[in-house]
């Protein structure tokens, strides 16, 4: 359904755009309707930018970035776009951030109304809001007539979701949209992402936690400066990680049942088998894959 | 599964959300006609400017005519006492206020147009446009005001408040537009906006929407210091001898009063009306914006 | 004992009233112990590191006393509490060096953080240097300024500066939550060395992520609502709650290996209360799956198994 292919994305810095930031280099990978896929990555690791392009909120540098078989990363004009927006959603990370913090919360429904369903009536439209509302498991009675303010930062993620399901969407972009949330209320937005996969939407879920990337996804993609280092299964890149980055990443998250040093004596215990890790030329900007097993990648190593 | 979260007293809220535009405006007229800052600031600049605009029609002879007794303290015949030389100062003060709205008003405005306009465009734009605006704004910034001034008045023939409105127009406008660029920068990068984009939302209906409502404090303030300090310009202006020629206003009054030495003759009489005048105009014009913050801001509005 | 809290209240005043942000808490530090401090936000964690150091403007002693060393705190009089702030009692902020001026070198503001607690750079410059390269820096780093150090540097750099006399406490407030887990890992690390060291003599860990904790403290403190719920030691605190509040938290927190096909984590329903008008009894009441009659009667913080404290009615063994 989506489908990343060899997407760069470049930036010039520096006075007169002199010097040239890698933000992402050759990013390959898509995402079935039913599929969550998980971006993991450090800060830098070009996560967050590769959300952002999908979502055409920032322009590609080379490749494509194909959806339902056209090439999105090159919508112009406004009226395309939108409808591109029909199919494809998003929700950020700062829930308070993403709320105008001088109009009530579910304005948000309101621009939708205006933007995509001007001919609905009054009736039809709420029945299709508290619908929306119900499904992200809120009580109407809490979030309706609200400014955010008054709300909690998992509401307002949760009444996001409910604003993109008001659309015909097939692919949700989720951009850190726990790391902003308490521990007690993040779960069950995760939960809530696991509902959705069931009704057959694809979710790109982009975060820097290893532990909630593995909770939720089918597949992982661990990012590292902008190229993949691994993605596979999340299973198997996460009980039988095959690159050093992703192994090192492993080793260092703080766990609820194991300590970083058992972790490091079980590692020295059955020391993990060497791959063969792809190699490229100083000045290629390219990032091959090869594939380990089964739909199991891993990338170049970069330092 | 889940529990929906209860926020405390929101059980009442049922109701059925109502067309938006309609409440939005009933809701800052409730709010509006209860802020007493609001109500207070708006009196007493409004009873300035109706005094300013209806004093000068009740007053026979111009404002610098010789009417009366030298030096007189406030009476039932001049209200608020005469000059040295027997000038009425009540009709001294009616028109004064008069040409130091229009000075205020026109030199305030065309600063607050053009710093808003360029800020704008500047913030919102970026890169090239960004960078050729600063750099004229920071021209402009740099200018000595005054000496720009003193030169361009003296080869002027004419001498009318007009003119000397739109010079401190032209000149004073450069702070405004940094301001209005920083605040215009800072809000174009919030999720908000993004999500307005993804909601189908053209530019310029996310910036008069979205982004615009969110500086309306901030422009109404910026206003207010630009109409405060368009009037002490004016004031030093007249000092020196380039005011209109044969006009009154406020700070031609304080300044004639102060060149007279009415401070040390105990001639208050003369001082306070003027000096009081400004202070006045400009103080409740910051109390109208704080109120108007208030009824506008939510997060405010509850405290 | 190292650190005697009790039954400490501090309030923030706002227009509408007071915010009861720690409403009584009891706590012992050992010498040697790191204690984990985790909650979610508003529960009170870092109201309770910011006290033991400097009360904010808005922050107000109500009540309460605490003892460092034997020795009587007096955290609500600011000029008295000078003699303890760095010697005795030092912090480490979340973002501590980008709160400092980009444009001094980072060796000059050290001299000028010594200077102005009235110890001479030079005295304690060899020390200075040797920590440095424990910690993994260059010494070098004296002479840059702090932009051109990455995160996990910093933080290093600060917690050299930090603890460069030795102090009794050490409150690390948030002090890796902005970090990358690899340098994060690295940092920590670091720090239960100084504590080993006895650089520190302990320490307080103000964190959210209880997982972290649990990686190198000594003991976890579990505040909830501005009230301390569970104390033990970390082990304890992960494999063995005891209080309503405590479990249900570890319950919802997902793990490397939990995915939504095998256990789907439940999290706790319903949000913290409002602390201008706290309700009376238990705070977790209105969330607590297990509460009953008598939580409308606030339960005391009891040891309910030697080091083990809790303060919920349905605990006591």
């Amino acid at each position: 359904m989506l489908e990343l292919s060899h997407v760069h994305k470049v930036y010039r810095v520096g006075a007169f755009g002199g010097a040239r930031l890698r933000a992402v280099r050759d990013v390959n990978l898509t995402v079935e309707p039913g599929e969550v896929v998980s971006l993991i990555g450090e800060s830098g690791s070009g996560k967050s930018t590769i959300g952002k392009m999908v979502l055409g909120l920032t322009g590609v540098s080379s490749g494509q970035i194909l959806f339902e078989g056209n090439d999105v990363s090159r919508i112009r004009g406004f009226s395309a776009k939108k409808e591109y927006y029909r199919r494809v959603q998003g929700v950020f990370q700062d829930p308070f951030s993403s709320f105008n913090p001088i109009f009530k919360a579910d304005r948000v429904f309101e621009m939708i109304r205006s933007s995509y369903f001007p001919a609905t009536s009054d009736a039809d439209w709420r029945q299709k809001v508290l619908d929306a509302i119900g499904t992200v498991r809120l009580d109407p009675g809490n979030v309706l007539d609200k400014y955010p303010h008054q709300l909690s930062g998992g509401q307002l993620q949760r009444l996001l979701i409910a604003r993109a399901l008001l659309l015909d969407i097939k692919l949700l972009v989720a951009d850190e949209i726990i790391s902003m949330l308490d521990a007690s209320t993040r779960i069950d937005v995760l939960n809530l992402l696991a509902d959705l996969k069931e009704r057959g939407l694809g979710i790109l879920f982009v975060t820097h936690d290893l532990s909630l990337g593995n909770y939720v996804s089918d597949r992982s993609v661990i990012l590292r400066k902008g190229a993949i280092a691994e993605m596979g299964p999340t299973r198997a890149v996460f009980e039988n990680p095959m690159h050093p980055y992703s192994r090192h990443l492993l080793s260092c998250v703080p766990q609820l049942h194991r300590t970083w040093t058992e972790v490091d004596e079980e590692l020295a215990a059955n020391p993990p088998e060497d791959v063969v890790l792809p190699t490229v030329g100083e000045d290629d900007d390219s990032a091959p894959l090869t594939e380990v097993e089964k739909g199991h990648f891993v990338g170049i190593d970069q330092h | 599964m889940t529990n929906v979260p209860a926020t405390p007293g929101a059980a009442d809220s049922g109701a059925a959300p109502e067309p938006a535009g309609e409440r939005k405006v009933s809701e800052g007229l409730h709010f509006a006609r209860r802020n007493p800052k609001l109500l207070i600031g708006t009196g007493i600049v409004l009873a300035l400017l109706f005094t300013g605009l209806i004093g000068p029609l009740f007053i026979d002879q111009g404002p610098n005519v010789y009417v009366g007794p030298k030096s007189q303290p406030p009476s039932s015949e001049y209200w608020m006492g005469t000059t040295s030389f027997g000038q009425d100062i009540w009709a001294q003060f009616v028109y004064g206020l008069r040409s130091t709205f229009l000075v205020g008003a026109l030199g305030g405005g065309i600063a607050f147009v053009v710093g808003t306009a360029v800020g704008f465009v500047a913030g919102f734009k970026g890169g090239l446009v960004d960078e050729l605006l600063n750099m004229f704004t920071n021209v402009v910034l740099v200018l000595p005001t005054l000496v720009v001034l003193i030169v361009a008045v003296a080869y002027l023939d004419v001498r009318g408040v007009v003119v000397q409105a739109l010079f401190i127009g032209l000149t004073s406008w450069p702070w405004a537009a940094r301001a209005v660029r920083s605040q215009a920068l800072s809000l174009a990068t919030r999720d908000y906006v993004d999500l307005a984009r993804l909601s189908g939302r053209r530019t310029w209906r996310i910036i008069t929407t979205e982004i615009a409502p969110n500086m309306s404090s901030y422009l109404v303030m910026s206003f207010i210091l630009l109409f405060g300090g368009a009037i002490l310009i004016a004031a030093g202006l007249d000092f020196i001898g380039l005011g209109p020629a044969n006009g009154v206003s406020l700070g031609l009054m304080l300044e004639s009063a102060v060149a007279w030495s009415a401070l040390q003759l105990g001639m208050w009489w003369w001082f306070i009306p003027p000096g009081a005048g400004i202070t006045l105009l400009v103080g409740s014009m910051y109390i109208l914006n704080v109120g108007l913050d208030e009824v506008f801001n939510p997060k405010l509005r509850e405290l | 004992m190292t650190l005697r809290v009790n039954d400490l209240k501090v309030y923030y005043q706002t227009l509408r009233g007071d915010v009861h942000a720690l409403d009584g808490v009891n706590f012992d530090l050992a010498d040697g112990e790191i204690m984990g401090l985790a909650g979610e936000s508003g529960c009170g964690k870092s109201t309770l590191g910011k006290s033991l150091i400097r009360l904010d403007g808005r922050m107000r002693h109500v009540d309460g006393t605490i003892e460092l060393d034997g020795e009587n705190v007096p955290i609500a009089d600011d000029r008295a509490m000078n003699r303890f702030r760095y010697h005795e009692i030092s912090l480490i902020p979340q973002y501590a060096m980008s709160a400092l001026n980009p444009t001094r070198k980072i060796g000059r503001m050290i001299n000028e953080l010594l200077r102005s607690r009235g110890v001479r750079p030079a005295d304690v410059a060899e020390e200075l240097d040797r920590r440095l390269e424990l910690v993994g820096l260059d010494p070098d780093v004296l002479k840059r300024f702090p932009i051109e150090l990455s995160g996990g540097m910093k933080q290093r750099v600060v917690m050299v500066m930090a603890t460069l006399l030795d102090p009794s406490l050490l409150i690390a407030d948030e002090a890796t939550s902005a970090l990358d887990v690899s340098t994060q890992r690295s940092v920590v690390e670091s720090m239960v060395e100084f504590r080993d060291r006895g650089y520190v003599k302990s320490m307080i860990f103000v964190t959210h992520d209880i997982s972290l904790v649990y990686q190198m403290a000594d003991t976890v403190m579990v505040m909830y609502a501005g009230r301390i719920a569970e104390k033990a030691p970390a082990s304890t605190i992960i494999n063995d709650p005891q209080h309503p509040y405590t479990k249900m938290l570890i319950g919802a927190l997902p793990e490397v290996g939990t995915t939504t096909e095998d256990t789907r984590l439940e999290g706790i329903p319903g949000t913290p209360p409002g602390l201008l008008h706290p309700p009376t009894g238990c705070r977790f009441k209105d969330r607590c799956p297990i509460a009953s009659e008598e939580c409308s009667q606030t339960p005391p913080l009891v040891e309910i198994e030697p080091g083990h404290w809790a303060a919920c009615w349905k605990t006591g063994r």
